[in-house]
C-alpha cells in the first residue's frame, strides 16, 4: 500500500513538470525578475528534494546493505 | 592577464591533487584502488564529486549558451527534470549497483551484465556501444576547455591551445590519481563553483543595473519577450527532455562512481541534496544567459546579437548561415559576462570554477579506461597473463590515448557543445536504460533482450546522425521528410530531428524497452540460481 502510494506520488510529481498552463506568460515575476516559467521550476526542484527525503525516509532499501554484510561475514550469525 | 594566471594556478593545483592521491594510495597498482578508489569514498566527497561529475561543460557553458539563445526554457528542459530523474535513478539503480559491486567485486557495468545474463561476447558488444557513445561526451570537455581558456584570456590563448592545456591537465591527474584523484578534484571543483557562482551572480546582476530592470526590458521588447516564456518550444519537445536524464545512471562513469561509496547510506544525502545543488548551479547559469541579451556596451555580446539578427534574414547561403550561427553561439557567454562585469580577481577565481566544471570529462576518461582494462584486457586473459600491475598500467596508457584522440576530434568538431551532447551521447545512453531495469528488476530478462537493446541503440544513434548529415537544417520552422496521417512523422529542425514532434530520445527509449520485453519473452531465461544472485525472490517483478 505504501509502495503504491509513493509510486503514485512520484508519477504525480513527474506529471507536474509539464506546466503548460503558463507557457506564454511573462508574469507575475517573482522578486521582480523571475518569470513564472522559471520560478515554478525552481520551486518544483525544491519540492523534488522533499520528495526524495520522503523516499529515503519511508522506502530506503536497507535490505541491500544487510545482504552485503551477510555476504561479507557469512558465519557471523552462527557465531553470535 | 590576472584571470589567466589564477586559472593556471588552479590547473597546477589539480595536477598536484592527482599526484597527492597517487602518493596517498601508496602508489598502489591494485585495480580496485585505481579504478574505484578502493570503494572507500566518504559521504561529502561522494556527494560533491558525483554532482561535479555531472557538471560538465555541457551544464555550465552549454546551459548558459542555450539560455542566451532560447531563454528560460533551458531550466525546465534540463535542470528541473534532471533534479527529479537523477536522484530517483540513484535511489532505484545506484543503490543496487553498489550492493552488487560490493558483493561480487564488479568494477564496471559490463561485468555485472556478463554475470547477470551469462553472456561473454554480448557483454563485449555492450562495451563497444557504451564506448562509442561516451567519446562525444569526452570531446565536449575538451571543446569546453578550449572555449573557456580562450574567453578567460581574452583571446590570448587560442582555442586549440586551450583545448590542449585542458586535455594535458585532465590526463595528468587521472593518470596519477585514478578514481581517488578524480573524486578529490571534482569535490574541489564543485565547492568552488557553488561558493563563487553565487557571488558572481550578484555582482553581474549589479553590473547590469539589476536583474529586475533586465527582466522588465526583455519582457517589454517584442524581439526578446519570448526568452522569458517557453513559446518557441512545444510541450512535446519539453516532455521529450524528461527522458534524457535517464542517461545519467547508464553513463558508465556514473554507474562506476556508484561503486566508490564506502557504505550505502552515503547515497542518502546525495539523493536528497542533489536537487538543491541543481538549483544552486543551474539557476545562475540559466538566468545570466538570458539576461545577457540585455547587456549593453559589451562588444562581444553586441556582435552575437547582430549575427543573430542577420541570421533571421531570408536568402542566406548555407555557408553564410553556418558562419553566422557560429558567431551568434553563446557557449562563451558566461565568460564574456564575467570578463566585463566582475572584478579581475573574481573573474579569475570563477574562470577557474568554470574550468573546473569543464574538466568534468575526467570521470568519463577514467571510466573508459576502466572499461577497456576490465571488460576487454582482463576479460580476454590480459590480467592472467601479465598480472594486475600491467592491467593498471594499461589503464593509464589508455587514458593518454583517449585524451589525445578526443583532442584531435575536438579541433575539427563543428557542432555546438549543447547539441552534440544531447543528440548523441545523452539520447543513446537514455535508450540503454532498459538494460539496467532488466538486469536489476526483471527476472525474465535475457541476454538476447540485452543484445537487442545494445544493437538498437547504436543503430538508432547512427540513423539520427546520418539523417542530420544528409538533410540540411532549415533556417526556421521544420522540413517535413515523412508525413503520416497529416502529422509530421519525421522532420528536420534547425537544432536536430523530431519524430511526431518528439525528440528522437522518446522513440529510441520506448522501442528499446519494447525490444527488451519482446525479445526476452521469446528466448530462454537465465537459470534460476544466477537470477537469484541479482534479484532475491521477494523483490522480483515477474
Amino acid at each position: 500500500m505504501q509502495r503504491a502510494g509513493l509510486t503514485g506520488l512520484v508519477l504525480l510529481v513527474y506529471a507536474a513538470h509539464q506546466d503548460v498552463w503558463w507557457w506564454r506568460e511573462t508574469g507575475p515575476m517573482l522578486f521582480g525578475f523571475l518569470p513564472p516559467g522559471l520560478w515554478y521550476h525552481v520551486g518544483y526542484t525544491l519540492a523534488v528534494s522533499a520528495l526524495m527525503g520522503l523516499l529515503v525516509w519511508r522506502a530506503w532499501p536497507a535490505w541491500l546493505e544487510e545482504e552485503v554484510e551477510r555476504h561479507a561475514h557469512p558465519h557471523e550469525e552462527r557465531e553470535v | 592577464m590576472i584571470p589567466t594566471l589564477i586559472v593556471f594556478a588552479y590547473l597546477a593545483t589539480v595536477v598536484y591533487i592527482g599526484v597527492f592521491a597517487f602518493r596517498h594510495g601508496g602508489r598502489s597498482n591494485s585495480a580496485e584502488q585505481f579504478f574505484v578508489a578502493g570503494r572507500q569514498l566518504g559521504p561529502l566527497v561522494f556527494l560533491l564529486s558525483l554532482f561535479g561529475t555531472n557538471m560538465t561543460a555541457f551544464a555550465i557553458l552549454g546551459a548558459s549558451g542555450f539560455s542566451f539563445q532560447n531563454g528560460i526554457v533551458t531550466y525546465g528542459l534540463m535542470a528541473s527534470s534532471s533534479a527529479l530523474v537523477i536522484p530517483l535513478c540513484l535511489f532505484l539503480f545506484g543503490t543496487r549497483i553498489w550492493a552488487l559491486g560490493k558483493k561480487h567485486g564488479y568494477l564496471t557495468p559490463v561485468q555485472m551484465y556478463r554475470d547477470r545474463w551469462q553472456c561473454g561476447d554480448i557483454g563485449t558488444v555492450i562495451f563497444i556501444v557504451q564506448a562509442v557513445l561516451l567519446v562525444p561526451y569526452i570531446i565536449i570537455g575538451v571543446m569546453g576547455g578550449g572555449t573557456a581558456l580562450a574567453a578567460i584570456s581574452g583571446g590570448l590563448i587560442p582555442y586549440w591551445a586551450g583545448g590542449a592545456v585542458v586535455a594535458v591537465v585532465v590526463m595528468s591527474y587521472v593518470f596519477f590519481g585514478g578514481m581517488r584523484g578524480t573524486a578529490w578534484v571534482n569535490t574541489l571543483q564543485t565547492a568552488l563553483f557553488l561558493i563563487f557562482g553565487a557571488v558572481a551572480f550578484v555582482l553581474i546582476g549589479r553590473g547590469m543595473g539589476g536583474f529586475g530592470e533586465a527582466a522588465a526590458a526583455l519582457a517589454s521588447a517584442p524581439e526578446t519577450r519570448a526568452l522569458l516564456t517557453r513559446e518557441r518550444f512545444t510541450p512535446e519537445f519539453f516532455l521529450s527532455y524528461t527522458l534524457i536524464p535517464l542517461s545519467s545512471i547508464t553513463f558508465p562513469h556514473m554507474s562506476i562512481f556508484c561503486l566508490t561509496a564506502r557504505r550505502m547510506a552515503q547515497f542518502k544525502p546525495t539523493v536528497m541534496l542533489y536537487p538543491i545543488c541543481m538549483v544552486a548551479v543551474w539557476l545562475p547559469s540559466v538566468f545570466l544567459g538570458v539576461a545577457a541579451n540585455h547587456a549593453r556596451g559589451v562588444p562581444a555580446i553586441e556582435r552575437k546579437l547582430e549575427a543573430r539578427a542577420r541570421l533571421a534574414q531570408p536568402g542566406l547561403a548555407p555557408e553564410q548561415r553556418a558562419d553566422l550561427r557560429r558567431q551568434a553561439g553563446g557557449d562563451d557567454i558566461l565568460l564574456v559576462l564575467l570578463h566585463h562585469y566582475a572584478p579581475v580577481w573574481l573573474a579569475g577565481v570563477l574562470g577557474a570554477g568554470i574550468m573546473a566544471a569543464v574538466m568534468a570529462s575526467d570521470s568519463q576518461i577514467l571510466a573508459l579506461s576502466t572499461m577497456f582494462t576490465e571488460d576487454v584486457f582482463a576479460y580476454y586473459g590480459g590480467k592472467e597473463r601479465f598480472g594486475e600491475a600491467a592491467q593498471v598500467n594499461t589503464g593509464r596508457a589508455f587514458v593518454v590515448a583517449v585524451t589525445a584522440v578526443a583532442y584531435l576530434i575536438a579541433l575539427e568538431a563543428p557542432a555546438r557543445i549543447f547539441d552534440l551532447a544531447v543528440q548523441y551521447a545523452f539520447s543513446g545512453f537514455a535508450a540503454m536504460t532498459p538494460l539496467l531495469v532488466g538486469a536489476l528488476f526483471w527476472r525474465r530478462s535475457t541476454r538476447w533482450g540485452a543484445l537487442a537493446v545494445a544493437v538498437w541503440t547504436l543503430a538508432a544513434v547512427a540513423a539520427v546522425a546520418a539523417f542530420q548529415a544528409f538533410v540540411p537544417p532549415p533556417a526556421s520552422g521544420q522540413t517535413v521528410v515523412w508525413e503520416m496521417g497529416g502529422a509530421a512523422a519525421l522532420a528536420r529542425t534547425p537544432g536536430g530531428t523530431t519524430v511526431f514532434g518528439y525528440l528522437p530520445v522518446v522513440p529510441m527509449t520506448l522501442i528499446s524497452a519494447l525490444l527488451m520485453w519482446a525479445v526476452s519473452l521469446a528466448t530462454r531465461p537465465p537459470d534460476a540460481a544466477t537470477v537469484a544472485r541479482f534479484i532475491p525472490a521477494r523483490h522480483a517483478h515477474r
